[in-house]
C-alpha cells in the first residue's frame, strides 16, 4: 500500500524566485545546466538603508527555510528558534535574515521531486548537484533580491559546508562566517553511512527507479530506514545512554520477538516515520551525495589552506566534543588551515554530550559564543549593538 | 597606574612590559590569552594584529565577545597546527611555568613566530635563595596553596631559563625585570639575582 504521491514543490505559501532561466541558465559542477531554478526562501527582521545587515542561514541536510518561524506545510516549529529570533544571537530585530531551501531540496526550492519544463518530474533524471552548486543559487537569488555583500554566513553540517563555500564564491563579500560542527571533507566514515542510507532507499521496490512521483507509490519504508541509520550519528553513545540505556518499550520483559522492545527502537522507528511524512526520498539522495562531494582542499590544488587565503572574512568555527559525525579533530584541520591562510579565525570547542545535534538544542556555553562573536563582529561593521 | 584608552584601569606589569617590545603592524600569537587583556593592550597601544590560544572555555568565550580572534586549544598539544613563520611574535606571558612540555612548546614557537618573549617568575632571586637557605624551603610565590597543587609552578631561575632557551636554538636578544626599567649591560647573573619577574625576548641563533 502507498500514500498518494506528493509533491511538495506545489506547496502554496511558499515564497520562491526563479533565479535561473533558459536565458541565464544555473551551470552546475558537473558540467550539466539547469534551465529553471526556482529558490523558495524566508526572511526575517529588516534590510537596513545601506544593505549591510544581511545574515545568511544555511540549513542541514533535512532542514528547510524555515529557520526562525514555523513551516506551514509541516506544521513543525521553527528549527533554530533557540538562534534565530528577537534578541537572540542571530538577532532579528537588528539584521535581516535570509534562509532558502538549498537546491535539490523538497521545501519549494527545485529538485528531484520537482517538475521539468514537459510537465514530468525530475526523479533521477535531475542532474547531481554539489554544494558549490547550492551556493551559487544561494547567491543567485540574493542577486534577484538586490543584495550583494553578507553581514555573516551561519549554519551547522552540511549548513557549515554551504558557510564555508560562500566565504570562497563571494569572496570578500562575506564580512564574517560561522561554520558549525562540519568539516572541510565528508570523511569515508559518513560517505558509508549515507551510501547505506542511500541503498536503504533504492532496495525500497516503491523506490520504482527513482520513478515513484509519477507511479504513484513512496519509498517509506527505505527512507524511513536511511533516516534511523544517519540519525544515530547525531547523536553521542553518552546521550543515548542516558536517555535510553537498554531500558524497555512500554513493557515489565522482553518479547522474544522482533517487536521494538528496546527504548532507542521505538525513538528511531518514530523518527524514521516522522521523516517520510515531510521529506522527499530522491532529495535525500542528491543532497548526501553532494556532501559526499565535499572535498574543498581537492578542488583547490590539493591544500586546503589554498581555499582560504587573502580572505578578508572573519571566521568563528564551532564544534562539539561528542559529536562523532563531524568530529572536533576535523574542525580543527579546518582551523589549522584558515590560520594558514592567515584568517582571523575564531575556534571554540564547546564541551557537551549532545554530539552532532548539539547546534539544534539548549546549550548555553554555545549561545554564549554566538552572541559575543556576532555582537564583536557588528560592531566592527558598524551595525548597531544590542542596546541601540 | 595610568589607564590607556580603551582599557579597564589595570594593567598587568608583565603586559606592559612586553608590550615595549612589539612594533606596530605586527602579527602576535599570545599563547594561554586567558580573557585577552595582553591582546587588547597590544592592539590599542601597539598597533598590532592579535591570535591567542587559549585552552579554557570561559576565557575563550570572552574573547571572543570582545572581537578577538582565538582558537580554543592547548599549548603543549595543538602548536604544530600552525605553519612556519606564522607569526612575528609568539608570547607566554606567565604560562611557561605552568605547561606540561615548556621544551615542546618553546621548540614549536621558535617554528611558528621570529620572535618569543616570555615573562616568569624568577626563582633565583635573592629573596627566594635566602629564604631557601634558612628556611629550608620554596618559598610559596605564587597563589599555590603548596607545591603539590595541581598546576604547580615549575620553579625556574633566569638561568635555567637561559639554559632553555639555548636548548630550543634561541637566544636572549633583550631581557627586563618586570618592575624595573629596561636594561642593558645588565648581567644574567645580576638579573638572576636581583629580578622577581623577567621577561626575556628570544630570537634564532645564527
Amino acid at each position: 500500500m502507498s500514500a498518494p504521491a506528493r509533491n511538495l514543490s506545489g506547496a502554496d505559501g511558499l515564497k520562491r524566485l526563479s533565479v535561473a532561466t533558459p536565458d541565464r541558465p544555473l551551470r552546475l559542477d558537473s558540467g550539466r545546466t539547469l534551465e529553471n531554478v526556482e529558490i523558495a526562501y524566508e526572511t526575517w527582521g529588516a534590510l537596513n538603508a545601506d544593505k549591510s545587515n544581511v545574515v545568511v542561514v544555511c540549513h542541514a541536510l533535512t532542514g528547510d527555510q524555515f529557520a526562525a518561524s514555523p513551516n506551514p506545510v509541516t506544521g513543525r516549529p521553527a528549527w533554530w528558534d533557540l538562534v534565530v529570533g528577537p534578541g537572540l544571537p542571530v538577532d532579528t530585530d537588528r539584521f535581516f535574515v535570509i534562509c532558502s531551501n538549498v537546491l535539490g531540496g523538497c521545501m519549494g526550492s527545485t529538485g528531484p521531486a520537482s517538475r521539468k519544463p514537459d510537465g514530468s518530474y525530475w526523479g533521477t533524471d535531475f542532474p547531481i548537484i554539489t554544494i558549490a552548486d547550492m551556493v551559487r543559487a544561494q547567491i543567485a537569488l540574493l542577486e534577484h533580491l538586490g543584495i550583494t555583500d553578507v553581514f555573516l554566513a551561519i549554519g551547522g553540517s552540511i549548513g557549515g559546508m554551504q558557510v564555508l563555500e560562500w566565504t570562497i564564491q563571494a569572496r570578500d563579500r562575506v564580512f564574517a562566517a560561522i561554520p558549525i560542527a562540519v568539516a572541510p571533507r565528508q570523511s569515508a566514515q559518513n560517505i558509508g553511512f549515507y551510501e547505506t542510507g542511500r541503498q536503504a532507499i533504492m532496495a525500497d521496490p516503491n523506490w520504482r527507479n527513482g520513478a515513484y512521483l509519477a507511479e504513484g507509490t513512496r519509498p517509506d519504508r527505505g527512507l524511513a530506514v536511511a533516516r534511523m541509520a544517519a540519525h544515530i550519528t547525531y547523536v553521542s553513545e553518552t546521550s543515548l545512554k542516558r536517555k535510553f540505556d537498554r531500558r524497555l518499550q512500554d513493557r515489565a520483559s522482553k518479547t522474544f520477538g522482533f517487536d521494538a522492545d528496546f527504548q532507542i527502537e521505538s525513538y528511531l522507528r518514530h523518527q524514521g516515520q516522522t521523516f517520510v511524512d515531510r521529506f522527499d526520498a530522491n532529495s535525500y539522495l542528491y543532497i548526501t551525495r553532494a556532501m559526499d562531494y565535499f572535498d574543498l582542499a581537492n578542488e583547490h590544488g590539493g591544500a586546503l589552506a589554498n581555499a582560504f587565503r587573502g580572505l578578508a572574512t572573519r571566521f568563528c568555527v564551532f564544534s562539539f566534543s561528542s559529536d562523532w559525525h563531524y568530529t572536533p579533530e576535523e574542525s580543527r584541520n579546518l582551523v589549522r588551515a584558515l590560520n594558514a591562510a592567515g584568517c582571523e579565525t575564531s575556534y571554540v570547542s564547546i564541551d557537551t554530550d549532545k554530539g552532532h545535534d548539539a547546534f539544534f538544542v539548549e546549550e548555553p556555553e554555545f549561545w554564549a559564543g554566538l552572541r559575543g562573536f556576532i555582537d564583536a563582529a557588528a560592531s566592527a561593521r558598524g551595525l548597531p549593538g544590542v542596546l541601540s | 597606574m595610568k589607564s590607556g584608552p580603551g582599557t579597564h584601569g589595570f594593567r598587568r606589569a608583565d603586559h606592559v612590559a612586553i608590550a615595549q617590545f612589539i612594533n606596530k603592524g605586527e602579527l602576535v600569537l599570545d599563547v594561554g590569552c586567558g580573557d585577552g587583556q595582553l591582546m587588547e593592550l597590544l592592539q590599542q597601544e601597539r598597533g598590532a594584529r592579535t591570535r591567542g590560544l587559549e585552552v579554557e572555555q570561559s576565557g575563550v568565550n570572552r574573547c571572543v565577545s570582545k572581537g578577538l580572534a582565538v582558537v580554543q586549544g592547548n599549548a603543549d598539544a595543538d602548536l604544530p597546527v600552525y605553519p612556519d613563520d606564522a607569526f612575528d611574535v609568539a608570547i607566554l606571558s606567565k604560562t611557561i611555568q605552568e605547561l606540561a612540555r615548556p621544551k615542546f612548546v618553546l621548540d614549536e614557537l621558535s617554528r611558528i613566530a621570529r620572535r618569543v618573549i616570555v615573562s616568569f617568575r624568577n626563582y633565583g632571586h635573592w629573596r627566594v635563595r635566602t629564604a631557601l637557605l634558612t628556611t629550608g624551603r620554596i618559598p610559596n610565590l605564587g597563589q599555590d596553596t603548596g607545591w603539590w597543587s595541581d598546576g604547580a609552578r615549575r620553579p625556574c631561575t633566569a638561568r635555567d631559563m637561559a639554559e632553555l632557551a639555548a636548548e630550543a636554538g634561541l637566544q636572549i636578544a633583550a631581557a627586563t625585570p618586570v618592575d624595573g626599567k629596561p636594561v642593558t649591560g645588565k648581567s644574567l647573573g645580576r638579573l638572576n639575582w636581583t629580578a622577581e619577574e623577567l621577561v626575556f625576548v628570544l630570537e634564532r641563533k645564527g
